[in-house]
């Protein structure tokens, strides 16, 4: 059959160029923060880099919502790859890594302020969200060369080498790929970098197969000196910004970019107790304030965490297994036998794990993300705090003050709020009054109130 | 108070340290008030040390300067990897030398030592971070502004022009050649972490030749270097490993071009560009 259809192109995984095109309902879910199940972010891709010297696992996710016949994806890569080179995993797992990372509430219980116990409940940002294969060929056209072809889980994928991005172009799109104006010069761009280009399209038959209504994450592992991650084919013609998020899974340390600034996410601070409702909305309003603030420039970090040194963990780590399924070779399979470098207790594993987030458009991220792995072992996240005041009797002096002192320390939190979401303080603050944060200091009481009071009791 | 402003080291130490200040503040530049004072503490020992043994005058100045330099360009979570550095930056000054003079900047030379050490031997212990100081055009004039004032009263005006402007031809040509936006080179010559390289590092005039033309072959020299490291060998610290290798190989360079040796303070005017002095080797000098 021949295909009738014209493929929509679209920016897997960052890296990918995703020329994302007509009508492609690339609703990209976001994550969902704590109850918040509201789409947080559209058009976002989730990439999983694990780096060790030249060696990169790349795992390339997207939430595409549309017509299956309509995905398709264009993604440079450095050289050209063998069948075993290429992966389909679960979704799942980028998901854990995801949940696992994502910036989080955390909730604490004043105590009764007359006598300190601490009671932490996480609402995790929860995550936004098989391989069979055909013999390969060369066929040559357009000054194209299809080095490599295969169909690995639901996709297929041929690799692409081309001499003149007219030619390439060309074939694409007699090929059902629909490319946005201005990709050709970038297509060029690649080329004469000596760039291959790694095309997938699904396979409508084995995706039946699989039972899935949804594309499972594309992964490639090679050896490279460069590393990148290519984004400027989603830039090309992409309304608006686009969101990516990528996980660094490295050895030494924290991974950080090197053409633009890596910045971390305000994190720490206490935020009004309404927030836990719309955690959402509050990172997302967040997220935007403060890629303001940095003039739309920077890259940032919402996660670092050496999961070497997790004591304790933070609830349910990734597993060995699901780490090796990302690419962390180093680990050893669990029946392997083969033991890590240095003993893990528990669930802690020898690997670096960053987390960066991006909003990207070709005005203020022209080049590719060119990332470097740096030794720094310290830990980040991103974090927010809600402390509930404490709502028991209590009378005794330590009582009072702390109540007088509340209303300070609301309109502090009200400020923190406006401060990094942009959010009006009046509404804050109305809010706040509403969910029994009130502003309202405290009747002071009367000087006599207490002078008879105990003698009153008694008689 | 004349004689403060004559030395070019004392604007160095002023804005070098208000860069620092400035990173720290509004750049989160990840370096502790301790891994200052260690770098500073480490420096100021070997030079001390380093002018005992060689029996020339303590000088603290340069040692400060090398002290500020590190703390703007390389980062450690801990205090050891950043004290190496500093002793190798003032190491070097007094243990390879040529002809009278250090072979290498120092604080270039302790950076790269601590680069091939954190890739062998102790992994992951130093790294630098090209990234932190953004790509905002105002800093970067900012700080070549600085750099210039200062360049300027230590008759180096030349070096980080030329470059820069060798620099920028190379990934322009490139750009071009690529049919890539010109916002991709402008995005690289913003980085602030290349302008202070360029004002502050390469333009030391203890460590660059004292000829003009020597000078000029050695900037874009190094400009060539740092661009085939980073745009054919991916290597993300080339720039410093550009200005490695050039300064070995600088005393070549100087037997084409020989020229009076500078000290700290000479007037511009007795270095002006191309005025060609009679031959003669450079004579030797302590330490400083």
């Amino acid at each position: 059959m021949r295909r009738s259809f014209k493929k929509t192109l679209f920016a897997a995984a960052s890296a990918t160029a995703a020329l994302a095109l007509t009508g492609g309902a690339i609703a990209f879910c976001g994550f969902y923060v704590a109850k918040a199940d509201t789409k947080l972010f559209n058009k976002a891709s989730k990439v999983a880099l694990m780096r060790d010297g030249d060696r990169t696992v790349m795992t390339m996710a997207n939430d595409f919502q549309g017509d299956l016949k309509e995905f398709a994806v264009v993604v440079p890569v450095p050289v050209v790859l063998e069948e075993g080179q290429i992966h389909v995993t679960d979704s799942a797992i980028l998901d854990h890594l995801d949940a696992y990372t994502a910036p989080r509430l955390v909730e604490y219980f004043d105590e009764d302020p007359c006598m300190v116990y601490e009671r932490e409940e996480m609402a995790m940002a929860a995550p936004m969200d098989a391989v069979t294969v055909t013999a390969s060929k060369r066929q040559k056209g357009y000054g194209v060369t299809i080095e490599a072809e295969y169909t690995v889980g639901e996709y297929d994928i041929q690799i692409l080498s081309a001499e003149q991005s007219d030619g390439l172009a060309a074939w694409l799109t007699d090929n059902g790929y629909k490319l946005p104006e201005g990709a050709e010069a970038t297509l060029g761009s690649y080329i004469k970098q000596n760039t291959k280009f790694f095309v997938a399209k699904v396979n409508l038959e084995e995706q039946a197969q699989t039972g899935l209504h949804y594309l499972r994450p594309l992964q490639i592992a090679f050896e490279s000196p460069k590393f990148v991650l290519p984004i400027r084919l989603g830039t090309v013609n992409a309304e608006g910004k686009q969101e990516l998020f990528v996980f660094g899974l490295t050895r030494s340390g924290r991974i950080e970019t090197t053409n633009y600034r890596t910045v971390k996410l305000p994190t720490g601070q206490n935020v009004p107790l309404y927030v836990k409702d719309e955690f959402g909305d509050f990172y997302k309003s967040m997220f935007r304030e403060q890629v303001e603030k940095e003039n739309e420039r920077a890259v940032f970090l919402e996660y670092a965490w050496d999961m070497a040194w997790c004591d304790p963990c933070a609830a349910d780590p990734l597993s060995r297994q699901e780490l090796r399924e990302l690419g962390v070779y180093w680990l050893g399979s669990a029946n392997s036998g083969a033991l890590p470098r240095r003993p893990a207790p528990g669930g802690a594993q020898d690997v670096y794990v960053t987390r960066l987030h991006v909003s990207y458009d070709a005005e203020h991220f022209p080049e590719d993300l060119i990332f470097k792995e740096t030794g720094d072992r310290s830990n980040f996240h991103g974090r927010y705090v809600l402390r509930h005041p404490y709502k028991g009797d209590a009378s005794c002096e330590a009582a009072k003050d702390y109540r007088a002192e509340l209303p300070k320390r609301f309109e502090k939190e009200a400020q923190t709020l406006a401060n990094l979401t942009g959010w009006d303080i009046d509404d804050i603050r109305d809010r706040m009054n509403a969910g029994n944060q009130s502003f309202t200091p405290p009747e002071p009481e009367p000087w006599w109130k207490r002078l008879w009071g105990g003698d009153k009791k008694e008689g | 108070m004349k004689a403060i402003f004559k030395d070019p080291r004392h604007y160095q130490i002023v804005v070098l340290s208000a860069l620092l200040a400035f990173g720290v503040t509004t750049r989160a530049f990840e370096i502790s008030p301790a891994q200052v004072a260690a770098i500073l503490a480490t420096a100021l020992g070997v030079q001390f040390l380093g002018s005992f043994m060689t029996a020339v005058r303590f000088e603290p100045r340069s040692a400060v300067i090398t002290t500020l330099s590190l703390s703007l360009l390389l980062r450690a979570d801990a205090l050891a990897p950043l004290m190496v550095a500093a002793a190798v930056a003032i190491g070097s000054k007094f243990t390879l030398r040529l002809y009278g003079k250090h072979v290498f900047n120092p604080a270039n030379a302790g950076i790269i030592a601590m680069l091939i050490l954190s890739q062998t031997v102790m992994p992951g212990a130093a790294w630098t971070t090209p990234g932190q100081w953004g790509t905002a055009l105002w800093l970067a004039a900012a700080v070549a502004g600085a750099g210039l004032f200062v360049t300027y009263r230590s008759a180096r005006l030349d070096v980080p022009f030329i470059f820069l402007g060798t620099y920028a031809a190379l990934i322009i040509a490139r750009a071009l050649w690529l049919g890539d936006p010109l916002a991709i080179p402008m995005l690289r010559l913003q980085n602030g972490a290349l302008v202070l390289f360029a004002f502050f590092m390469i333009s030391d005039p203890k460590t660059t030749p004292d000829g003009a033309l020597a000078r000029t072959v050695f900037a874009a020299g190094a400009a060539l270097i740092a661009y085939v490291l980073g745009y054919h060998f991916y290597i993300t610290d080339g720039i410093f490993y550009a200005l490695a290798i050039m300064c070995i190989i600088r005393p070549a360079i100087e037997a084409l071009d020989p020229a009076p040796q500078y000290k700290w303070g000479d007037p511009v005017s007795r270095l002006r560009p191309f005025k060609r002095l009679p031959f003669s080797r450079p004579h030797p000098m302590p330490a400083e």
